[in-house]
C-alpha cells in the first residue's frame, strides 16, 4: 500500500499550477485534501508523474456572500460545512450532507472541488449540488467558464476537465424560505460510499430536483419524479412509485433489480421527506 | 528526494525523504515515533490517526511533504494534556482496549469527539467513532470511557 514514485510541486498561485497541469498533459495530477486520491494512489488504480499541491493556493478558499447565493472556494472542507462556521444558502441541506462523508479525519481535509473532480458515482457533494442547482468555476489555460454539475459530470469518474483545468468555485443559489429539502442515504457502513443516495428539493417556486446517486450510477436527475411533483405536489405514493422506475429505467438501464429497489426505496424516501410540512 | 521540515510535537523535524512517502511512515520510521500504528493504509481503520495543525488526520492518507511547515501531533505528544490523562484514565477503567493497536487513534478521536461535543451520549459516540475498528473490545469499553470523560470534564466546565 505504498505509492509508486511521482515527483511534487506546490505552486504558489493558481497560473502557475495550470501551467504545470497542462505541460503534464494528464501525467500531472493534481491533489488538495487527497483524501480519496491518497488510497488511490497507494492501491495503484490510479497514477501520476507529477503531483501538483493545490491545498495551499489562496485563489481557492475563498467563500463570499453572491447576489443569488454563496461561493465557496473549491478548497472548502467537508467539516468546514458540517460545522456551520460559512454561510448557507441551502437552509440545512449541505450541513445535513457533509456531516454524513466519511469520517471526520477524512471531513477535515476532503474538499467540495475535489468530490466533482473525482465523481465518484457514489459521492455526496455532486449529488446534492445538482440538485441545488450549483454552479461550478473552472479555471485553465484558456480563461474561466462556468458549467452546471450535470454540464461537468459525464459518468462515474469522468468529467469535461481538460488537463490543466482546476475547479475554483461552486456557486450555490440561496433556497427560497418555502422551499424543501429531502435526503436520504444508504450505505451497509456508516461512512462508506452509498449504494444509494438520494436528494430531493422542492417548492418554494423552483422547479423540483430529484437526483439519484450510487456505487454504480453517477448522479442523474430524475426528470418524470421532478415533473410529477411540479403538477401534483401531492401525487400519491403509487404515483411516486411509478415516476420513479420509469425514471431509474432511463438513468439507471443496466442497474440489476436489487439496485433498483434500493434507489426507488431511497428517493421515494428523500421525496417524502421534503413534502413534509 | 525533497527535504522537508515539519513540527511533530512541537520539535522540528528535517528529513531528506521521497515525495510519495507517507506522513504515517514518516512519524514512524524518520521520527522513531511508533505510537502511530498502520491497519489498512487507505483511511478505512483510523489506527493511523494524528493531528495537523490540531485537526485529526489519516497519516495513511497524507503525504509527509504537503506537511511542510505544519505542526503534528501523534498519540506520544499528548503526554502530560490533562484532557488526554482524563481520557487515558477512563479507557483503563472502563476497558476501553484489549491489544492497544487500536488505542492512539481512539484516543485522538476520542479528544477531537469531546471538543466537538459537550457530555456525548452513546449514540453521538457511535456515530463519530464509526471511522475508527478495533476488532479486540466490540467497542462498549471504548464508548463507555469517551462517555464517562465526557461527562467528567463538563462536571468540571
Amino acid at each position: 500500500m505504498k505509492p509508486a514514485p511521482f515527483d511534487y510541486v506546490r505552486p504558489s498561485h493558481l497560473g502557475e499550477a495550470t501551467e504545470i497541469l497542462v505541460k503534464g498533459q494528464g501525467s500531472a495530477i493534481p491533489i488538495s485534501g487527497g483524501q480519496s486520491l491518497m488510497p488511490m494512489l497507494s492501491l495503484r488504480v490510479a497514477s501520476a508523474e507529477t503531483l501538483v499541491d493545490i491545498s495551499r493556493l489562496f485563489e481557492l478558499k475563498t467563500v463570499e456572500e453572491t447576489s443569488t447565493g454563496i461561493s465557496y472556494g473549491a478548497a472548502t472542507t467537508h467539516a468546514a460545512i458540517e460545522d456551520g462556521k460559512l454561510p448557507d444558502p441551502s437552509r440545512g441541506l449541505m450541513h445535513k450532507v457533509a456531516s454524513g462523508i466519511s469520517y471526520r479525519a477524512v471531513r477535515n481535509f476532503g474538499t467540495m472541488g475535489g468530490s466533482l473532480a473525482l465523481a465518484d458515482p457514489a459521492a455526496d457533494w455532486p449529488a446534492c449540488l445538482m440538485a441545488l442547482g450549483a454552479l461550478v468555476t473552472i479555471v485553465g489555460p484558456d480563461g474561466n467558464r462556468t458549467v452546471t454539475v450535470p454540464e461537468l459530470i459525464e459518468g462515474p469518474y469522468t468529467t469535461i476537465l481538460a488537463p490543466g483545468e482546476v475547479i475554483t468555485s461552486i456557486e450555490v443559489p440561496r433556497l427560497p424560505a418555502e422551499a424543501r429539502w429531502g435526503y436520504s442515504k444508504f450505505a451497509r457502513k456508516s461512512g462508506a460510499f452509498a449504494n444509494s443516495l438520494s436528494v430531493a428539493v422542492i417548492g418554494g417556486g423552483n422547479k423540483a430536483r430529484v437526483v439519484i446517486a450510487g456505487s454504480s450510477t453517477s448522479s442523474s436527475l430524475l426528470t418524470d419524479t421532478a415533473s410529477l411533483l411540479d403538477r401534483t405536489p401531492d401525487a400519491t405514493e403509487d404515483d411516486l412509485k411509478t415516476a420513479i422506475r420509469d425514471d431509474l429505467t432511463k438513468v439507471d438501464p443496466n442497474g440489476d433489480d436489487y439496485q433498483h429497489r434500493s434507489h426507488a426505496a431511497i428517493v421515494l424516501r428523500a421525496v417524502q421527506q421534503a413534502r413534509l410540512p | 528526494m525533497i527535504t522537508v521540515t515539519l513540527t511533530v510535537n512541537g520539535q522540528e523535524e528535517t528529513h531528506s525523504i521521497e515525495a510519495r512517502e507517507t506522513l504515517a511512515d514518516f512519524l514512524r520510521e524518520r521520527c522513531n515515533l511508533t505510537g502511530t500504528h498502520l491497519g489498512c493504509e487507505h483511511g478505512a481503520c483510523g489506527a493511523c490517526t494524528v493531528t495537523i495543525n490540531g485537526l485529526p488526520a489519516r497519516s495513511c492518507l497524507t503525504l509527509a511533504v504537503m506537511c511542510e511547515d505544519r505542526a503534528v501531533q501523534t498519540v506520544e505528544g499528548t503526554r502530560g494534556d490533562p484532557e488526554m490523562d482524563l481520557i487515558r484514565k477512563h479507557f483503563h477503567e472502563a476497558h476501553g482496549l484489549q491489544c492497544g493497536y487500536c488505542t492512539p487513534g481512539m484516543l485522538l478521536a476520542a479528544r477531537d469527539i469531546l471538543r466537538r461535543h459537550k457530555a456525548p451520549g452513546e449514540a453521538t459516540i457511535r456515530k463519530e467513532l464509526s471511522g475508527h475498528l478495533c476488532r479486540c473490545t466490540g467497542y462498549v469499553g471504548i464508548v463507555e470511557a469517551i462517555r464517562r470523560a465526557g461527562a467528567e470534564l463538563s462536571d468540571k466546565s
